[in-house]
């Protein structure tokens, strides 16, 4: 069985323009710009940056594949994993904080709970590139790809989670409909080809 | 020998690592490790009989996982039914002359709590239930609550086993590297709700090494008067050679752990990483240690799930607000059971600098048990503030206290036999701080000395439930001055002897003393001040007078509590800003020509000035004119601008809550006359398993400013309570959302459940996964790509 580690991170420096894309925002106003940075301030000590991960041996035969702790059928994936002897399966999540702002904004100025959810897009977001490149630093990988993309059922999120033990590692916990509580989290599959010394 | 008589003399040793080991043996990743109790009972025993060898006093049965969610009932009985086999034969096995108990082990169910989750507390409650039930049945000795992360799940785990069960029980919570569980509570959060609910050994286990966990655990012991329970992790896991290592070795472990038993940790064992070898060795590394003394720590406390707060040194503001005493505005909110003005009071207060907010939704012709459970699930899904449940009924008052999440203050009891005997159980079984008054059947005493003898009847029938002084606040009663000269002195002699006589804390609603007065805030402020100086803990209060917080902060600052005059300094700035703010922001209008300038505001999305430029308006205009032909004009220039594609989303809104501020000063005018709407009921949720509500919440806001009365049933809603209220408001409109495809078949169900029984209603569904083939193929009549559009479907079909 392979060793599920945890990870915590230094909080990334945040990204407006993103922050703005994900708030369907197109246009800047000096009003919307305010709303952002109060919310930024009211929210960035408060989150955390966590990772769970395993590394797992895992063998493709298009389109089934074979993790260890499970088995997928999907195309895409199978696609995305094609000359991956070994893939990295990681939960990562950002904190219960950020939902309950958007909880407590979503009653009084669904505006900022907006942007708070915009925030949290942005966040998680940073957060998996940043363990990604981590991993892209030690290994040749594909791009990573979450249950739910494309034909990789939604479902095998239960056997990700039960496998990560997320729960107890980084407080992630998830449904009967497959969503993720804290909201602002991914779990996701990076595919291995190989070391990078070794090319 | 009894577990809970053994703790009060002796160090308690634990079990070590268990998941860890049966890996070790072969567990497989994803593999329920609750199975092995029955396919792999050698393996087992072995384990719980080399922890027993080792020197544990306890050892945990395998079934950490083992509840209703993940096994049905038969395979359930037969698992815990085998792990208790296993730890008893474990247990004759071992010949070692130490007293061996066995623990049902309890974990969390892996699913998070509404509101953050859509798990409901009760259910939780149940499923821990059937685990109690069947370890009781099968022989357990103790309870053992462990490695939960929420306050709330370990509230209902603790509930479920004190309910169905007379056996002692531990519990441990499993705090990350900010020393907060994840769901944000801080270890003296932690204590005063356990302690409050009667556990009997409260602590701390796995995320990380002994080390680490230090401070947690120091925070523990200052705080809890229970014995303070500590099963570290060997450290934290490495990955050598494809196998799990953990980063302290047993020599470490024992001495770091043997440190913490120094300073007073009774209960000591390992979790993660941990094996009879670090058990043996803490054993022998601490055979030498006399146990600190257990003392009562006499810290009077309430908590929310993130923090406490300790009465004692600063006087404690309870924010007076939530209460329809006297507010025709708030009468009519709760009438029209809009928790959203609840709320907005709350966080208003919040903001206001209060500690604790006062509840209280008591209205004869509503019921009360069902709002003042609303209101006090939805205050704590988004005010962190710890409650005071404030009710008469004592079925409202428990139906509350069950759900509150946290330890809170109960408000009240008084000298009455037959208060006592509603109000103390309630306290005893839920924890809390009570607020006592000092009156019984023959009345409020006229002088301080009766008051006080009231006050030691109270405390001696207390006495007899088993509630400590420490969980007992008197209020001594503030009564009208304008009526009885002495009654201002009288209710401060009271405080001081209370304070001093009997060395128990006091509270006061402080505003009954000026009744019948006029500005009654400047002789509230220095009542308030007068009972501060003589020991007052605590003041049911309003957080919006200046004068009060005036009088708050300068007492702060005079007696002593005020570091550096910091808190004053801060207060007394911002009012100086407070007081100029009717400086305008500048504005770039350009081009743009606007009708008005409350046009302009709403268009530019600013809040405050909409509302000061409506109030202006209202001396001059009529109320509806002011809707008709400034607000809505105004919202319909942002609405096809947000068509068009030239305003977007985050504007949008920011017009729409600046209407909706104008609204609100609208409401507030035409309070008490009929302004009944003209417009449609609207039923709105997002549909069940679905906890996303950001897109529901935009339709909402946008559909109330257009004059429709929402009726907002929130997220992860039953088909039936859709079904339900659509009915009983025979509303023409249903509006369902949903997020993500695995919903979907949900929003189906409703509708399928709404054409059956609700046929006359139209049905409009959104949501990020839906299409309008989506939409088409689970038969709803419209699909509305964006919240505006669903305006325009609605005033389409009014």
């Amino acid at each position: 069985m392979g060793t599920i580690l945890v990870k915590n991170y230094a909080p990334m420096p945040f990204d407006k323009s993103e922050i703005l894309r994900y708030a369907q925002a197109k246009g800047k106003s000096p009003e919307l710009d305010l709303i952002i940075d109060e919310c930024i301030g009211e929210v960035s000590d408060k989150l955390v940056y966590k990772v769970c991960y395993g590394e797992f041996d895992i063998s493709v035969d298009k389109p089934n594949i074979d993790f260890g702790f499970m088995n997928v059928t999907s195309c895409d994936l199978s696609k995305n994993l094609k000359d991956c002897k070994k893939a990295v399966v990681f939960g990562a999540t950002v904190g219960i904080e950020l939902d309950r702002l958007i909880l407590r904004y979503g009653r009084i100025s669904p505006v900022k709970a907006l942007i708070f959810q915009a925030i949290g897009a942005e966040r998680i977001e940073a957060l998996a590139d940043a363990f990604n490149n981590e991993i892209k630093e030690k290994y040749v990988t594909v791009p990573r790809f979450s249950a739910g993309y494309g034909d990789f059922s939604v479902y095998k999120q239960t056997d990700i989670f039960n496998t990560l033990d997320c729960g107890r590692k980084i407080g992630l916990t998830l449904n009967d409909s497959m969503m993720m509580s804290p909201t602002k989290s991914v779990t996701a599959i990076i595919g291995i080809k190989g070391e990078r010394d070794n090319l | 020998m009894k577990i809970t008589d053994y703790i009060k003399d002796n160090i308690l040793y634990l079990d070590g690592g268990l998941g860890t080991l049966l890996q070790a043996q072969g567990l497989k990743s994803g593999e329920l490790p609750e199975r092995w109790n029955i396919t792999h009972s050698d393996v087992l025993v072995k384990i719980h009989r080399d922890y027993f060898d080792a020197g544990s006093n306890v050892v945990n049965t395998n079934t950490f996982g083992a509840n209703s969610l993940k096994f049905d009932d038969n395979e359930l009985e037969t698992i815990i039914k085998s792990a208790m086999d296993n730890a008893k034969k474990a247990r004759e096995m071992s010949d070692t002359a130490h007293e061996k108990w066995i623990a049902l082990d309890l974990g969390p169910t892996g699913k998070m709590l509404a509101p953050y989750g859509d798990f409901d507390f009760e259910d939780a409650v149940n499923v821990f239930k059937k685990t109690v039930e069947l370890g009781v049945k099968y022989g357990a000795d103790l309870i053992f609550i462990e490695t939960m992360n929420d306050s709330y799940e370990t509230k209902a785990a603790l509930l479920a086993a004190k309910e169905c069960s007379d056996l002692p029980v531990f519990v441990s919570n499993a705090y990350g590297e900010d020393g907060k569980l994840m769901t944000g509570a801080s270890p003296s959060a932690m204590v005063a709700m356990l302690e409050g609910m009667g556990a009997d050994a409260i602590g701390v286990n796995c995320s990380l090494g002994p080390k680490a966990l230090s401070g947690v655990v120091c925070e523990y012991l200052k705080y809890s008067s229970l014995p303070v329970i500590l099963k570290p992790n060997a450290g934290l896991p490495k990955s050598v050679d494809g196998k799990t290592v953990f980063d302290v070795a047993p020599d470490e472990f024992a001495c770091e752990v043997r440190k913490l038993i120094e300073k007073g940790v009774r209960l000591a064992g390992g979790c993660c990483g941990t094996t009879p070898e670090y058990i043996k060795k803490l054993v022998d590394t601490a055979k030498d240690v006399t146990p600190l003394p257990i003392k009562d720590k006499n810290i009077t406390f309430v908590s929310s799930y993130t923090h406490s707060v300790e009465f004692g040194s600063r006087p404690v503001l309870i924010g007076e607000r939530i209460n329809p005493t006297g507010k025709k505005r708030f009468k009519e909110a709760l009438r029209a059971n809009d928790v959203d003005y609840i709320l907005k009071e709350g966080i208003a207060q919040q903001e206001k600098g209060v500690d604790i907010l006062d509840v209280n939704v008591g209205l004869p012709e509503i019921d009360e048990e069902k709002m003042l459970k609303t209101a006090v699930c939805e205050l704590q899904a988004i005010i962190d503030l710890p409650l005071q449940i404030d009710s008469s009924d004592a079925v409202a008052m428990e139906t509350a206290l069950r759900r509150y999440n946290g330890k809170a203050m109960i408000n009240s009891v008084n000298g009455k036999k037959e208060s006592m005997e509603a109000v103390f159980p309630l306290v005893k079984k839920y924890g809390g701080l009570v607020v006592a008054l000092t009156l019984d059947e023959s009345g409020i005493p006229d002088n301080a000395d009766d008051r006080v003898n009231i006050a030691e009847k109270i405390l001696n029938e207390a006495k007899k439930y088993g509630i400590d002084k420490k969980d007992i606040i008197f209020d001594p009663l503030a009564l009208t001055v304008s009526a009885d000269n002495n009654a201002g002195k009288e209710t401060l002699r009271a405080v001081k002897l209370i304070t001093e006589k009997l060395d128990c804390h006091t509270s006061l609603g402080v505003s009954n003393v000026s009744f019948g007065l006029p500005r009654r805030d400047i002789i509230n402020s220095s009542f308030f001040t007068l009972a501060m100086g003589n020991g007052l803990s605590a003041a049911i209060m309003n957080p919006y007078s200046t004068e009060m917080m005036q009088a708050y902060y300068s007492f702060c600052a005079l007696a002593g509590l005020d570091d550096s005059c910091t808190d004053y300094i801060d207060f007394a700035q911002n009012l100086v800003v407070t007081s100029s703010a009717t400086v305008e922001k500048t504005l770039e209008v350009g081009k743009e020509q606007y009708k008005s300038e409350l046009q302009k505001a709403i268009v530019k999305g600013l809040k405050e000035q909409a509302a000061v430029l409506t109030k202006a308006l209202l001396d001059t205009n009529e109320a509806l004119s002011i809707v008709s032909e400034e607000i809505i004009p105004a919202l319909d220039i942002v609405g096809s601008g947000f068509e068009k594609k030239t305003v977007y989303l985050p504007q949008l809104l920011m017009s729409a809550e600046a209407a909706k501020s104008a609204f609100e000063v609208i409401k507030e005018s035409m309070s008490g006359t009929d302004n009944t709407s003209t417009k449609a009921t609207i039923v709105i949720a997002t549909v069940k398993g679905d906890i996303h509500d950001i897109g529901k919440n935009i339709v909402k806001l946008l559909l109330e400013n257009y004059g429709y009365n929402v009726v907002d049933l929130g997220r992860d809603v039953p088909p039936e309570n859709v079904v339900e209220s659509t009915v009983s408001l025979h509303a023409p409109i249903v509006g369902l959302s949903a997020l993500m495809t695995t919903t979907v078949p949900a929003m189906e169900e409703t509708i399928k459940l709404l054409r059956k029984h609700a046929p006359w209603c139209k049905v409009v569904v959104g949501g990020a996964v839906l299409t309008q083939e989506y939409a088409d193929a689970i038969g709803a009549d419209h699909y509305s790509k964006d919240a505006m559009e669903t305006v325009r479907y609605a005033e389409a079909l009014n």
